[in-house]
């Protein structure tokens, strides 16, 4: 089904999309998107939604299993506190993008901004991953609990040298953080530390990056062929020692 | 260094002769003040916290607690209080935790308010014959109502927003699963059932033992988002995000990952044994119209079938605050007073931010009034409701419905040790230790809530009745029917309250 | 609070306001109907070298009053009310007026602060505002949303080279078509979202330098910061930028030894004047000032951790500004370029051509 959103108000465009949902239409394409906030928002179920323009804040929040395809950039706050599904963009992402997801998968073909994967949690089988083919801006992985984030710094269209901001993976206390290339320890926020990747984060990162680049249309061989950095906490606890009584 | 460690607050008196050596104080006692030794019972004065436990369980009334005579010089400033913190802290190069609420302020501005009643000039009314009502509907009231004439009749135009039925305009506050025990939990939730009132789930998520009551629960959204998923939202009777509360104010929660058990990492979606860290904002609310954002967003997973409540903390600004609350969507929003309750917080925090709630009520409700706003929301009141009186002057300040906190749990059992953030709660309410869960029965402890709220219900009914009125709604910014007594002028200013006697 | 839109040509051509209008109204999520506005620059260039003072006044009986204390200072030029419309949802609270002035001889020398003392005694009088003061420019404002305000001062009636739009979403101080923003002093205006949690500081480090914050809100705090900095104390835009925002002392220790002495320096010196707390700004300056190159700049800047979005987007010679993407694709379907700028790095684009 095909909904042209044009200058519909957000509230009209997700009761179409929620009535047609609720009619049992499951792949819907949303042409003339610019700006619409919550597009998805708690949506249930193995639905496919394709989104032409520049969907607004929020995209994918609460989603529980659908799988949302953009055409374009995305705005804040993609996949906020999503329970499973996927979310592929065709451009770049932007701030406090993944917050607090705690399953499924986002695919960013670009860069992704400030505050990425922020307090990201494994629950069980649950385990959220996050992919960005370019630059990743400060705060990555902030408070990070659980699931996976991988930065490959290769499509950057903001072409920046580096490809972390600052404050990487500051109180991170779960999870783990894969770069395509060196990392600078000074990079790195408190709580985290940078590892070798074991056999076993090898195997798991190719697989992942394996459906990134059938996704994107990528050559899997020339993505891996470099080494990867891991980050990952050196706590569970890394505020035990903080509080005392008397 | 040899130093000066620290003197005990109490002394565990034990009556040797009346003592028959059962050595059930031991057993109850999960402070470790107690122990076998030589024989006989063993108190370690310096471990006591004073829960009453070993007293109430003793079968022979064998033992007393004492509070220590001091055994430091006194000194007005430095008092002992403050020595004690700085030796702590001396020693540890650590925040210092503290559970409950404020210490360090002890004045209550209800105190010092008192109740109208009516003589001669108009009737009061009898509460236990004639009908006075005290339901209240929490949510958005449009300004007027719009009718529309079809053919002979009139029919309903206007669309009334989500709103939350309360039978008592007390509802229990929001605690998470976690800082207490799913036994208490659920108690709570079987006591709101049965007052006809809501209980709060508290930021950790929502058992499944307890969704059977989630019609009465309105289920938290924090900065962690800790169990947060459709089930959950689509489950409560309202949404609440919580953005702070009165006993830390803009700060974050830690839950140990010694506490997170099998069954609180089922609830709040993370592995056993690693902490819950709840950051200090929601990163996703940096600015005011980012709130807007969430309060929507929540309307949207929700299909707008459901309120929308905020939480805060009473800070300075809280007016103008609460007025962005409103204007952002919030059908309901929870003003937490600066003596308002927790498991675990910085005490520096809980005894210096915020500002008393009943000063911050009267603010936010004045200002809503002032902007025209006031209809579009609910204010609840909560930090520090301890009684009947404070529920009608909070009320009558303002407020549409209160909450209370501290006040279920006592009723529970607590005793107000201030041990929470331990996790040693000997009465079963905030403690995650089988045994100690074990000595709370819900449906005991819902009973002794459900009581708690019956009784405040009919003190209410006597208030409003002695002061001739038959509806919660017409004492509810009723400041007429409120005089201070030795209150300033600048409080009684803001409390928009005469003195007494005028 | 609030959503943000820059536009601005740097050929300096002229375009309409309705480029502007149609891209702040799709934000009118991001602000509550409490305030909106506008700068414009290139309004009128018939009288480019006077400073035109857009000035609301309470009662229209005041503008006697304030024609008077101005000729006590100025010399009047032209003065005519700006056209309205009535517009439902907007009090008709102030009744607005331009007047272009120049300044006597005598003064010329510092005719910059003698416009700004004037600016600061017609406020301080009560009744009147005077809510921009540059030249061949102006602000226009008032409660109401962006579109809203629009509508009443016809904006599109007008063309200009740059355009800053506000909508706002007041938290701090009421509603009122003083507080609306842009904020404007001299030919810098500034529109900002966010709440600045070093208002108190950055107010009586200001006052020091003999500023009035009449309007008790961050943004003019952030104009007359920027004013302080850029026009008076000549600081080039990127490193008042890093006044702003500057880098923590951690970012400030990994950096090569002379720009590492220039930062710490200016975090020495400037310490009150960071800005605390989210933000995320636009500032236009016109063309005229002291230490900036070219006919004028817009420059686009975020708070250092980057707790307000900016998103930046250029189609030939045209460069965007604004709060989300999705306001910037309202006006210009196919950029060349969109980009997310990184937190305390200031994104300028100069107006070079003639204007």
């Amino acid at each position: 089904m095909r909904i042209v959103a044009d200058y519909k108000h957000y509230k009209q465009l997700n009761e179409e999309v929620f009535q047609a949902v609720q009619a049992g239409v499951a792949e819907l394409t949303l042409e003339d998107v610019n700006g619409q906030r919550f597009i998805a928002d708690c949506l249930t179920g193995k639905l496919k939604i394709d989104i032409y323009g520049t969907p607004g804040n929020d995209l994918g929040m609460f989603m529980d299993g659908p799988t949302v395809t953009v055409f374009g950039n995305a705005q804040d706050g993609v996949g906020n506190t999503m329970s499973s599904g996927k979310i592929i963009i065709h451009g770049d992402g932007r701030d406090i993008l993944g917050h607090s997801m705690r399953g499924g998968k986002i695919f960013v073909h670009g860069d992704v901004g400030y505050r990425v994967g922020i307090h990201m949690k494994t629950y069980k089988s649950n385990v959220p991953i996050i992919v960005a083919g370019g630059h990743a801006g400060d705060f990555l992985g902030e408070y990070m609990a659980g699931g996976m984030i991988i930065v490959l710094g290769i499509h950057n269209s903001a072409k920046k040298s580096e490809i972390l901001g600052d404050w990487v993976a500051t109180g991170q206390h779960g999870g783990a953080i894969y770069v395509r290339g060196n990392v600078d320890e000074s990079k790195l926020g408190n709580g985290a530390s940078q590892f070798p990747l074991t056999a076993d984060d090898e195997i798991a990162v190719k697989k992942v990056l394996k459906e990134y680049c059938q996704v994107f249309g990528l050559d899997l061989e020339s993505v891996v062929d470099s080494e990867f950095t891991k980050i990952a906490p050196l706590s569970h606890r890394p505020y035990a020692a903080l509080y005392t009584s008397e | 260094m040899e130093m000066y460690s620290s003197v005990p607050e109490f002394r565990v008196v034990i009556d040797r002769q009346a003592c028959r050596l059962c050595k059930r104080c031991i057993e109850n006692c999960s402070f470790g003040a107690l122990e076998w030794r030589d024989n006989k019972v063993k108190a370690f004065d310096d471990r006591c916290v004073a829960c009453q436990r070993c007293v109430s369980m003793c079968p022979e009334d064998a033992i007393a607690l004492r509070r220590m005579p001091s055994v430091m010089s006194a000194h007005p400033i430095w008092t002992e209080n403050a020595r004690r913190d700085v030796f702590t802290q001396s020693r540890t190069g650590a925040i210092l935790l503290a559970s409950t609420g404020n210490e360090l302020h002890e004045r209550v501005i209800f105190d010092n308010l008192l109740l109208d009643a009516c003589q001669v000039t108009n009737p009061a009314i009898d509460p236990l014959r004639e009908p006075i009502e005290l339901r209240t509907y929490i949510g958005r009231k449009p300004r007027f109502v719009e009718l529309e004439e079809l053919g002979d009749s009139v029919r309903l135009k206007t669309e009334l927003s989500p709103a939350l039925r309360l039978e008592i305009p007390i509802m229990i506050a929001q605690m998470s699963y976690g800082a207490i025990s799913l036994e208490a939990h659920e108690a709570l939730a079987r006591a709101a059932v049965m007052r006809g009132t809501t209980m709060g789930s508290g930021e950790g998520g929502l058992h499944k033992k307890l969704y059977p009551y989630a019609d009465h629960i309105i289920v938290q959204v924090a900065s962690g988002r800790f169990g947060v998923h459709p089930a959950y939202l689509k489950a409560g009777a309202a949404v609440e995000v919580k953005i702070g509360q009165g006993a830390k104010p803009g700060i974050g929660g830690h839950l140990p990952g010694t506490k997170i058990t099998e069954e609180i990492s089922e609830a709040r979606m993370i592995p056993i044994g690693a902490d819950a860290i709840s950051p200090a904002p929601h990163h996703d609310i940096y600015s005011i119209e980012d709130l807007a954002q969430l309060v929507n967003s929540l309307k949207e997973a929700t299909r707008y079938k459901k309120p929308v409540l905020v939480k805060i903390a009473a800070v300075h600004n809280v007016a103008a605050i609460s007025s962005g609350i409103c204007r952002a969507g919030a059908d309901a929003i929870v003003i937490d007073g600066f003596r308002a309750g927790t498991g675990a917080t910085p005490k520096v925090i809980r005894d210096n931010v915020g500002i008393p709630i009943e000063l911050a009520l009267a603010s936010v409700d004045q200002r809503l009034r002032e902007e025209g706003i006031r209809n579009e929301t609910s204010i609840i009141a909560s930090g520090t409701i301890r009684n009947s009186g404070d529920v009608a002057k909070a009320i009558a300040l303002g407020a549409d419905a209160v909450k209370i906190g501290t006040a279920a749990l006592i009723a529970l059992g607590c005793t107000v040790c201030k041990r929470c953030y331990t996790g040693k709660c000997a009465w079963g309410i905030a403690t995650q230790e089988p045994e100690l869960r074990s000595r709370l029965d819900p449906v005991e402890g819902a009973q002794r809530v459900s009581n708690l709220l019956l009784a405040w219900s009919i003190e209410l009914k006597e208030i409003l009745g002695a002061a001739g009125i038959n509806s919660i709604e017409s004492l509810r910014g009723n400041r007429d029917r409120l005089r201070g007594y030795g209150l300033d002028h600048t409080t009684l200013e803001i409390l928009g309250v005469q003195p007494a006697g005028s | 609070m609030c959503s943000i839109l820059g536009i601005v040509n740097e050929n300096g051509k002229l375009f309409s306001a309705n480029y502007i209008i149609e891209g702040i109204s799709l934000m009118n999520e991001r602000c509550n109907g409490l305030g909106g506005g506008f700068a414009a620059y290139g309004l009128y260039p018939e009288y480019k070298d006077y400073y035109a003072l857009h000035i609301l006044l309470k009662d229209v009986e005041l503008k006697d009053q304030v024609t008077e204390m101005l000729k006590d200072y100025v010399n009047i030029y032209k003065d005519e009310e700006i056209e309205t419309r009535n517009v439902e949802r907007i009090p008709q609270d102030y009744t607005p007026w331009r007047f272009f002035v120049d300044v006597p001889e005598r003064y010329t020398n510092d005719a910059d602060n003698y416009i700004i003392d004037l600016a600061m005694k017609i406020n301080s009088t009560g009744g009147a505002l005077v809510i921009s003061s540059g030249k061949n420019m102006g602000v226009f404002k008032a409660i109401g949303y962006p579109d809203e305000v629009a509508k009443l001062y016809k904006l599109d009636n007008y063309k200009a080279y740059m355009w800053l739009a506000h909508g706002r979403y007041p938290t701090n101080t009421r509603g009122w078509w003083g507080g609306a923003h842009p904020f404007s002093i001299l030919d810098n205006s500034i529109v900002h979202n966010g709440e600045i949690t070093s208002y108190g500081t950055n107010k009586r480090f200001l006052e020091s330098y003999g500023y009035k914050c009449s309007y008790f809100t961050d943004s003019e705090v952030l104009a007359y910061l920027w004013d302080l900095l850029v026009r008076r104390h000549k600081l080039p835009i990127e490193l008042a930028s890093e006044v702003l925002a500057p880098p923590f002392w951690e970012q400030i220790e990994r950096m090569p030894p002379e720009r590492r002495r220039i930062i710490e320096a200016l975090r020495m010196t400037y310490g009150p004047a960071m800005v605390n707390g989210p933000f995320g700004i636009v500032i236009a300056n016109g063309s005229g000032l002291t230490g900036v190159a070219g006919n004028g700049t817009m420059v686009g800047l975020s708070d250092r951790i980057k707790l307000r979005p900016l998103i930046c987007a250029r189609k030939n010679d045209t460069t965007f500004m604004a709060s989300e993407e999705s306001a910037i694709k309202a006006v210009c379907k196919n950029p060349d370029n969109v980009w997310a700028p990184r937190a305390g790095e200031p994104t300028v684009a100069m107006v070079n051509g003639d204007v």
